[in-house]
C-alpha cells in the first residue's frame, strides 16, 4: 500500500526525524491560510507517483495569495493518470545540501537495505546508473537492527562536516520507522542539510508491506487505497482478487501462475483476455461468486474455465462453477480445462449436471474461446 | 531444497484442517511424518504420530530433519525460529501473506544455522516414489510419475500444468521443486536450478517463471554453464504494468521484472523458452533427443 508524502511525513515526525512545518489543503482558500501561518510557502501536489515536480505540481508561493493561486491551478491537475485533489504547504527551507536515503526489503540479500547517497534530490536510479560509488548500500541483520553508530559508520567520509552525526541520527531513526510500520519501501529524497544545520526530511515515500497491513490497520487507514474500476472493487469487497483488462476474452482459473499463463496464451493463439481472476489459494471455494463477477462484465464474450488442482481441489471449485451457471443460466460459450486434485470427481459432475465434458488441454479450451469471441 | 524418502519429517500445525488433510496424504504416499505440533495439544496423538507443544520438543522427543509449517501468517515467525533453534536442516514454509520482515527475520537465523528453506508461499516439493511435501497431488499418476526431468515452480497450480503435460508427453519427474511466489524466498530459481543439476537421475530440467524479481535472470548465468537441457516458460507476458497478479512477487515496476527482461536472458544463455505449456513435451524431446 502507497502512502503519499503528507501521509508518510507524520510517521517520521512521530520517530524524531525533523520535517518542514505545514498543512493539507483541499482548496486553495486553505492553502492561503496555511501559508499565512508559515510564512513563504512551497504548494505540492499531492498523488501517489513520483515526478510530481516535472508535472508542474510543485510550487514556490512567496505571500498567501500566491499559495492560493497555485493551489488553484494544481487542484485538479492529472499527474501520471491521477487527479489532484489536496496539496501540501510546507515552509519553505534554505537548503544547503540535498541527500538520499532509503530502507527496502532486498531480495537479493534477504534483508533490509539501508541506502544513502550524497547526491540527492534527482531520481536515484540515475544515481545508480551514473555514479553508482555514490550510492552506499548496507545490508542489515533485521535481528540486530540499525543502530546510530551503525549510520555513522555508513556515513564517516562522505564530507558531511558538522552534519554528519544529525544524518546518522536521522538515518537510524528512518529505520526505526520502517521496522515499526512493515514498511517494504521508506525513501527520503532528499534528505536537506539547511544553513542553519538542521537536517531535514523534504519528501517521504512510504509503500507498507501489504501483509503487514493486520499488524497495523491504524497506520493504514491513511495509506491510498488503489485505483479500482467498479468490478474490482466488488470483487475486492468480496475477497477475490480481479483485474480489469481490455479483451474479451474471460479467465477464470486458480492460482497465480496459472492465470497468468491462461491470459498469456490467449494472447499466444490471436486473443485478448478480458481480465485477470484467480480463486487459488485460500479463496478457491470462492468459484460461485467469481463467476458470477465475470459474467456482469458485458465485454466478455466467451468464457475460459481452467483448473489445475495442487491444494485447491478442482471437485470444490467445479461445484461452485456449477452452481453459478445453474442459477445464473449464461447465454455466452463456456470452455473448461480442468485438471490435477480432484479431477475425476469434477468431470464427473460437469457431466452430471451441465451435460459438459472439458476440453482435453488446457490450449483446446483456450483456442475454442478465442475463436468463439471473434 | 529437494526433499528424500529419508528425511524424517515433522508437520508443524498438523491439528489443523489443512495440516491434517495434507499430512494424511503425505503418509500414505510414503513419506516419514514422525511428529507434530500444536501449543496446546502435547502429548496428544494425531494422524498415527505424537504432537508436540514445540519443535525443540519434537527435536528432543521424536528427532526430524525437515519442518514443514501449515501455520497463520502472523504466527509463522515464531514457529520458523523454533523450528531453526531446534535444529532442522530444512523448512518448508508453505503460508502465503507473511510480512516480508518475518520472513527476512527467520531468515537471517537460518542461514546463520545453515538451515534451508523452501517457500514461503510455496505448494510444496515432490520427489516421486520417494515422498512429498506440501500441497502437491504427488499421488496422481497422470501429473507425478518417476522420471528424468527436474521441474522448478514459483506456482503450484502452473507447476501441476506443467508435470501433467511433462507426463502426458511420455517422461517423469525426478523431483518437482515449488520455490513459492513471494518476493524473498529461501531457495531461489537458481538454487534450486544448481539442487537439480547436481541431483542423480535428472537428464533435463523445465523451470516455470514468472515476471517480476530478478531470479529468472540469475538463474540464467547457471544455465548457460550446464550440459542438460533447460526448457523454460515465464508466466505474465500479458499483464499489466505496476499491478500485483495475485501472487506478491509478480509485479513488473518499470523496465525491471519484465517477461522481455527473462525472456532474452534465458534465449542468450541457451535455454528454450516456451510460448505455451503444452510445447514442453516437444521441447523436451529437441533437447534430449528422444
Amino acid at each position: 500500500m502507497n502512502f503519499e508524502e503528507y501521509a508518510g511525513k507524520p510517521l517520521l515526525a512521530g520517530r524524531g526525524i525533523d520535517v518542514p512545518k505545514g498543512g493539507l489543503a483541499k482548496t486553495p482558500a486553505e492553502a492561503a491560510e496555511i501559508a499565512a501561518r508559515i510564512g513563504p510557502a512551497v504548494v505540492k501536489a499531492q498523488v501517489p507517483t513520483g515526478k510530481r515536480g516535472k508535472a508542474g505540481g510543485i510550487k514556490l508561493a512567496a505571500t498567501p495569495d500566491e499559495a492560493r493561486i497555485h493551489a488553484k491551478t494544481i487542484i485538479g491537475m492529472e499527474i501520471g493518470e491521477h487527479k489532484v485533489e489536496k496539496v501540501l504547504v510546507e515552509e519553505q527551507m534554505p537548503i544547503e545540501r540535498e541527500l538520499y536515503a532509503a530502507v527496502l526489503n532486498d531480495p537479493l540479500s534477504k534483508s533490509p537495505l539501508v541506502m544513502f547517497s550524497t547526491e540527492g534530490g534527482m531520481d536515484i536510479e540515475e544515481v545508480a546508473a551514473t555514479a553508482p560509488d555514490k550510492l552506499h548500500r548496507q545490508p542489515v541483520d533485521i535481528r540486530r537492527g540499525f543502530s546510530h553508530a551503525d549510520a555513522k559508520t555508513l556515513v564517516q567520509g562522505l564530507g558531511l562536516g558538522a552534519a554528519e552525526d544529525k544524518v546518522a541520527d536521522a538515518l537510524a531513526k528512518l529505520y526505526s520507522v520502517y521496522a515499526a510500520f512493515d514498511a517494504e519501501l521508506l525513501e527520503i529524497n532528499p534528505l536537506i542539510v539547511t544553513g542553519d544545520g538542521r537536517v531535514v526530511a523534504l519528501d517521504c515515500k512510504f509503500v507498507m508491506d501489504d501483509s503487514g497491513i493486520v499488524r497495523r490497520p491504524d497506520i493504514a487507514r491513511a495509506g491510498t487505497p488503489e485505483k479500482l474500476t467498479g468490478l474490482e472493487a466488488s470483487a475486492k469487497a468480496a475477497g477475490l482478487k480481479y483485474i480489469d483488462l481490455e479483451g474479451n476474452v474471460g479467465v477464470l482459473a486458480n492460482g497465480a501462475g496459472l492465470t497468468m499463463t491462461t491470459m498469456d496464451v490467449i494472447r499466444h493463439h490471436g486473443g485478448r483476455p478480458a481480465n485477470f481472476l484467480e480463486i487459488g489459494g485460500e479463496s478457491y471455494t470462492q468459484a460461485k461468486p467469481a463467476l458470477e463477477l465475470l459474467l456482469s462484465n458485458p465485454n466478455i464474450k466467451s468464457l475460459v474455465i481452467n483448473f489445475c488442482g495442487a491444494f485447491a481441489r478442482t471437485d470444490v471449485m467445479t461445484q461452485g462453477v456449477i452452481e453459478a451457471i445453474v442459477a445464473l443460466k449464461p447465454k455466452l460459450p463456456i470452455f473448461f480445462s480442468v485438471h490435477g486434485t480432484g479431477d475425476e470427481e469434477a468431470i464427473r459432475l460437469l457431466k452430471d449436471r451441465l451435460g459438459v465434458t472439458p476440453l482435453a488441454t488446457m490450449d483446446d479450451a483456450i483456442k475454442a474461446a478465442v475463436e468463439a469471441a471473434r | 531444497m529437494i526433499v528424500r524418502g529419508t528425511d524424517r519429517m515433522l508437520i508443524m500445525g498438523i491439528t489443523g484442517k489443512q495440516g491434517a488433510f495434507w499430512t494424511e496424504r503425505m503418509q500414505a504416499y510414503g513419506t516419514k511424518i514422525v511428529a507434530g505440533t500444536h501449543p496446546k495439544k502435547a502429548g496428544s496423538m494425531h494422524c498415527g504420530v505424537p504432537v508436540f507443544a514445540t519443535a525443540r520438543d519434537a527435536m528432543k522427543g521424536a528427532g526430524f530433519d525437515v519442518a514443514v509449517l501449515f501455520i497463520p501468517p502472523l504466527m509463522v515467525k515464531e514457529a520458523a525460529m523454533d523450528a531453526i533453534e531446534a535444529g532442522a536442516k530444512g523448512l518448508v514454509v508453505m503460508t502465503e501473506h507473511i510480512p516480508v520482515q518475518d520472513v527476512m527475520y527467520f531468515m537471517a537465523a537460518a542461514k546463520e544455522r545453515s538451515a534451508r528453506i523452501l517457500g514461503p508461499n510455496t505448494a510444496g516439493a515432490v520427489t516421486p516414489g520417494e515422498c512429498f511435501a506440501g500441497f502437491m497431488p504427488a499421488f496422481n499418476e497422470r501429473i507425478f510419475k518417476q522420471g528424468s526431468i527436474g521441474v522448478i515452480s514459483r506456482s503450484g497450480s502452473l507447476g501441476v500444468l506443467f508435470c501433467l503435460n511433462i507426463v502426458q508427453a511420455g517422461y517423469g519427474e525426478s523431483a518437482f521443486v515449488g520455490i513459492g511466489g513471494d518476493p524473498i524466498i529461501g531457495t531461489t530459481t537458481r538454487d534450486a536450478l544448481i539442487a537439480l543439476d547436481n541431483f542423480p537421475g535428472t537428464e533435463a530440467v523445465v523451470m516455470v517463471g514468472e515476471i517480476g524479481g530478478s531470479m529468472e535472470e540469475e538463474a540464467a548465468v547457471y544455465a548457460k554453464t550446464m550440459t542438460k537441457p533447460v526448457v523454460a516458460f515465464i508466466a505474465g507476458g500479458a499483464a499489466p504494468k505496476g499491478k500485483k497478479m495475485g501472487h506478491a512477487g509478480a509485479i513488473v515496476m518499470g523496465d525491471k521484472g519484465t517477461y522481455a527482461s527473462k525472456r532474452s536472458a534465458l534465449e542468450a544463455a541457451g535455454v528454450t523458452v516456451l510460448d505455451t505449456p503444452s510445447d514442453v513435451g516437444a521441447a523436451l524431446k529437441a533437447g534430449l533427443g528422444r
